[in-house]
């Protein structure tokens, strides 16, 4: 390397290169097997190397102790030549007469999958490295898996060290056949298989004698018949919303084109929530006339006609073919972080510019990557460098597309603390315009997605009931309502209390005591409980009510409509009621000031099967309340019945 | 799209990713090559009106053309411009006993100080969650281990032995109070990608990239511009941007080879940037 401070010499001259886009290459496989190697060979034997850089990484081998490294043209950190390992991902840009490249080198050591990813991820095509001596390791597959998940199609396989089995074809067919049969199950075909040796330089830049039965390309001419991977034209719109601007009168949305185009004047919905507009304008700055399109790829400012409520995180669609929208999907995910990943525990998920909570609700299986093979079991659980398929669940929809269908908006990752863990590819999607193909959907408008029960269950974080509690005056009705009540507010439980006292203030205060208004109050005191559960909330009753088939009727409203009921008991003797009298009214029943009293001059007809009966002559009302409190908590619970499943047989019960 | 479109497109997408992400940005200009393109990028991302401050560390070496550029460069582009010196360290006094200077301390050391350091006086004054970086992977193979959002603990210590993984374009966004990221939007560009972009959309930058006769009667100019006594010519005779674009499609010298504190000793670089140096 230089280190005079001489003025350095630059020769001229007049060679440019048309600027197409750079085809990027990742070199994967297991650790140790020469990819690094291999990229520093073909930088050197192209004469690509800026001058002292030979010089350069001939002093660190020697510092090392160890013959020339080529690797350490990209093994640059102190702690990699150290160690002759690979710990980040590196690119290089490299070009040939025919187009220039980026070359990403990826880490083979199970511990750095995390940086293979990070290198993988975008690039167009790979080379699939295998030493010729050690054979088909661990990484060589998974890596393979990984390749296949990140959607990278275009596969060379390089058999290296082919100086280590003394250039022998039969080892190298053994490798080939071993590894399209691995492959195979991937659907991963590669386009070619080439023996070489990065360390001597064979078959890298061209044919080498001493590999001269092989008669397909060497490792250069196969990279250039590698393509650009992009996106497909006629990939309908997805304009994924970054931000809204507002540094003057403007309202601009800034975001990218992923896939499709855009014009001005054309219609655009956006997702999840179908709100739709027209695009007014794409606002460019310094442009020599504003732009009346946007192609794939483009980042793009545009202003829309009429002002509707967008956001963040919402992708724009035409009118036609729109991207997926929901709570669930069902997904492959690949895990990189030495913490694994549990059932149930939130998460933040990041789709496009979308973020959201959402969590594990089903692993239907675990791959061990680097075999295939499911993990026997059903262990709940995703560690590290495992590959699972599994069902999330997001706190609120999401838009999405499948990831065969569309890819940049048909992955995510899992972002747990501050760091991401994992991505996934979404499998499965199901699509408006295929419903309506289908049949499915006569109304060909598109309407805002209803807000149902269970989505109003899912934003409160439980689900809304009523807990009818009956039982005579002074048997604790009202003590225990408010205590309830306290204590679900605490956990975060939306309840409310309807007292049979205050609602004859209002709703019912043109009823009196006969049988036929009793039963007109407890109507419509049930009906009102109903509609409450119905908006989410736990609604707690406290009346007498007396009779039977009073409460039976308002049983019968909530669960006609799915709401779950639960009947209780509040159950203590009349003598212990009348000794309590908490506002005297037993006193004035036997005076015979007050009519029609319950226990006294009316009748009460005991529950015959309520859901809880709590007797509160003979026990604590600390232990009471409890009681209660855990059974109303119980009833809100959002049923999960897979994920109890799960936990059932994952317990081993 | 053709390549340079490509860049251009991820770099803005970048830059408003880090729009949203930060409430307290900032953007380091040196005025050199790079750091005009991603003023140029900004502009583009942000429809004209670039939303953060624009931090100049002066070394007090800065060559005088340069101070020249910046003046005009912060009136033409309506810039919320921040000028630091680590005046202590100049001045030889606070917990300097002596002053820093190239005159008297070796090149990795000046950078370290009125760079590294000032920069990290100037977070500490104003809180900076995010810093955005013109580097380059193609500069050196420390930068070209690079993440776009790359995470700096409250020492501006690089963990590059445990870096985040990023990918599909999702980044590390955030950071325990004391940290800061650095957004690096240009790090796919080579040197050549900067010129064509510059040439191509007409980009101001200083004079001093072009050739010009040197006392000696050759011609001489900068490739990469840093403090002046560290800073060397490269021969050339290229006076405009496409004989620089021709010029570096052949040359075998590397873009830093006229940087003297990258060559002081082994990974030098490494050392400076696992510190903090950008
Ligand atoms: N004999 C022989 N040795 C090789 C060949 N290619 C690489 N090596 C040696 O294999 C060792 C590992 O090479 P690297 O290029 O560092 O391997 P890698 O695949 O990049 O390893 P990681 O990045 O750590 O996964 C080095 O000591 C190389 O010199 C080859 O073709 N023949
Ligand atoms: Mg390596």
């Amino acid at each position: 390397m230089q280190t005079t401070l001489e003025p350095t010499k630059v020769p001229t001259s007049d060679i440019s290169l048309p600027t197409s886009q750079k085809l990027r290459i990742v070199i994967v496989g297991h650790v140790d097997h020469g990819k690094s190697t291999l990229i520093g060979r073909l930088f050197h034997d192209t004469n690509s190397l800026p001058e002292g850089k030979v010089e350069q990484i001939r002093k660190a081998s020697e510092l090392e102790g160890m013959e020339f490294e080529f690797a350490f043209l990209l093994d640059a950190l102190l702690e990699e030549q150290a160690q002759n390992i690979t710990i980040d991902t590196t690119q290089l840009p490299f070009r040939t007469e025919k187009r220039e490249y980026v070359i990403i080198d990826a880490p083979g050591h199970k511990e750095f999958l995390k940086n293979m990813v990070t290198g993988a991820a975008s690039a167009d095509a790979a080379i699939l490295l295998i030493d010729a001596n050690e054979g088909i390791q661990e990484q060589s597959k998974r890596h393979a898996y990984l390749l296949s998940l990140l959607g990278i199609r275009q596969i060379v396989v390089a058999v290296n060290k082919m100086d280590l089995v003394g250039y022998r074809q039969e080892r190298f067919e053994k490798v080939r056949s071993d590894y399209t049969e691995f492959l195979g199950k991937l659907g991963i075909v590669p386009q070619h298989f080439v023996p070489m040796s990065a360390k001597l330089g064979l078959n890298i830049t061209q044919a080498s004698p001493e590999l001269a039965w092989h008669k397909g390309p060497a490792i250069l001419e196969a990279l250039e018949q590698f393509q650009i991977s992009a996106p497909p034209d006629d990939l309908p719109l997805r304009f994924v919303l970054q931000d809204i601007y507002r540094f003057d009168e403007r309202r601009i949305l800034a975001g990218r084109i992923e896939t499709g185009s855009l014009q001005v004047g054309q219609e655009i919905v956006f997702w999840p929530d179908g709100k739709s507009s027209r695009v007014k304008s794409i606002e460019e700055w310094n442009a020599p006339e504003p732009p009346t399109s946007a192609l794939v790829g483009e980042s793009v400012a545009i202003t829309l006609e009429e002002q509707i409520f967008v956001e963040r995180g919402d992708i724009g669609s035409a009118p036609d073919h729109g991207p997926a929208e929901g709570r669930e999907i069902h997904a492959s995910l690949f895990w990189l972080q030495n913490d694994p990943l549990p059932l149930n525990v939130p998460f933040t998920l990041k789709l496009g510019t979308q973020s959201v909570e959402a969590r594990l609700v089903e692993i239907t299986r675990v791959l061990d990557s680097s075999t295939l093979e499911p993990l026997a079991g059903n262990p709940g659980i995703i560690h590290k460098n495992e590959v699972a398929d599994v069902r999330i669940r997001a706190r609120k929809p999401i838009a999405f597309d499948r990831h065969d269908r569309i890819s940049e908006t048909g992955r995510f990752v899992i972002v747990t603390g501050k760091r991401i863990g994992g991505g996934g590819i979404i499998r499965e999607a199901e699509y408006q315009d295929e419903k309506r193909l289908a049949g499915a959907a006569e109304n060909l408008t598109w309407t805002v997605s209803p807000v149902t029960r269970e989505s109003r269950a899912e934003n409160f974080g439980h689900r809304g009931a009523v807990l009818w509690l009956t039982g005579l005056s002074g048997s604790g009705k009202s003590t225990l309502a408010t205590g309830l009540e306290y204590h679900l507010h605490r956990r975060g439980i939306f309840s409310y209390i309807l007292d049979g006292d205050n609602l004859r203030h209002g709703l019912c205060a043109n009823l009196g005591f006969s049988a036929e208004d009793r039963s007109e109050n407890i109507r419509r005191a049930g009906e009102t409980a109903r509609l409450m559960a119905e908006a989410g909330l736990v609604v707690i009753c406290s009346l007498i009510s007396p009779f039977r088939a009073d409460r039976d009727n308002v049983r019968k409203i909530c669960q006609r409509d799915g709401i779950p009921f639960a009947e209780v008991f509040i159950n203590a003797p009349l003598d212990v009621c009348e000794a309590r009298d908490p506002r005297g009214l037993y006193k004035k029943a036997r005076a015979g000031e007050i009519k029609e009293f319950t226990g006294i001059t009316s009748p009460y007809e005991a529950p015959l099967a309520p859901e809880l009966e709590l007797r509160t002559a003979e026990h604590t009302l600390d232990n009471t309340l409890l009681d209660l409190t855990h059974f109303a908590v119980e009833l809100s619970r959002i049923p999960e019945p897979q994920i109890a499943e799960e936990l059932a047989r994952g317990a081993g019960i | 799209m053709d390549h340079l479109d490509q860049l251009e497109a991820q770099s803005v997408y970048i830059l408003r990713e880090a729009y949203h992400s930060f409430s307290n940005l900032c953007m380091p200009w040196s005025m050199g090559k790079d750091s005009n393109v991603l003023i140029w990028l900004s502009k583009k991302a942000f429809c004209g009106k670039i939303p953060y401050p624009v931090l100049h560390i002066d070394t007090t070496y800065e060559f005088p053309e340069m101070l020249e550029f910046r003046e005009w460069a912060r009136k033409e582009y309506d810039l919320d411009l921040i000028v630091k010196i680590n005046e202590d360290a100049r001045a030889g006094r606070g917990s300097y006993t002596q002053s820093v200077g190239y005159e008297t301390h070796d090149p990795v050391t000046v950078t370290h100080e009125l760079k590294t350091v000032a920069l990290q006086q100037v977070m500490a004054e104003r809180k900076f969650d995010a810093l955005i970086t013109g580097i380059r992977r193609d500069e050196d193979p420390t930068r070209a281990k690079e993440r776009y959002f790359s995470p700096r603990n409250a020492e501006f210590e690089w963990d590059y032995k445990d870096q985040p993984p990023e990918f599909w374009n999702q980044f590390t966004t955030a950071i325990e109070p004391g940290e800061h990221i650095r957004v690096q939007p240009l790090l796919d560009w080579a040197e050549v990608d900067i010129w064509r972009y510059i040439e191509r959309e007409n980009i101001p930058i200083p004079t001093m990239y072009f050739a010009r006769p040197g006392e000696d009667g050759k011609k001489y100019r900068f490739r990469s511009l840093g403090c002046w006594p560290i800073t060397k010519p490269v021969e050339s005779t290229a006076s405009n941007i496409s004989e620089i674009i021709a010029e570096l499609l052949v040359t075998k010298t590397s873009e830093r080879a006229g940087r003297a504190q990258d060559h002081h000793e082994r990974n030098a670089m490494q050392k400076l940037r696992a510190k903090g140096f950008m």
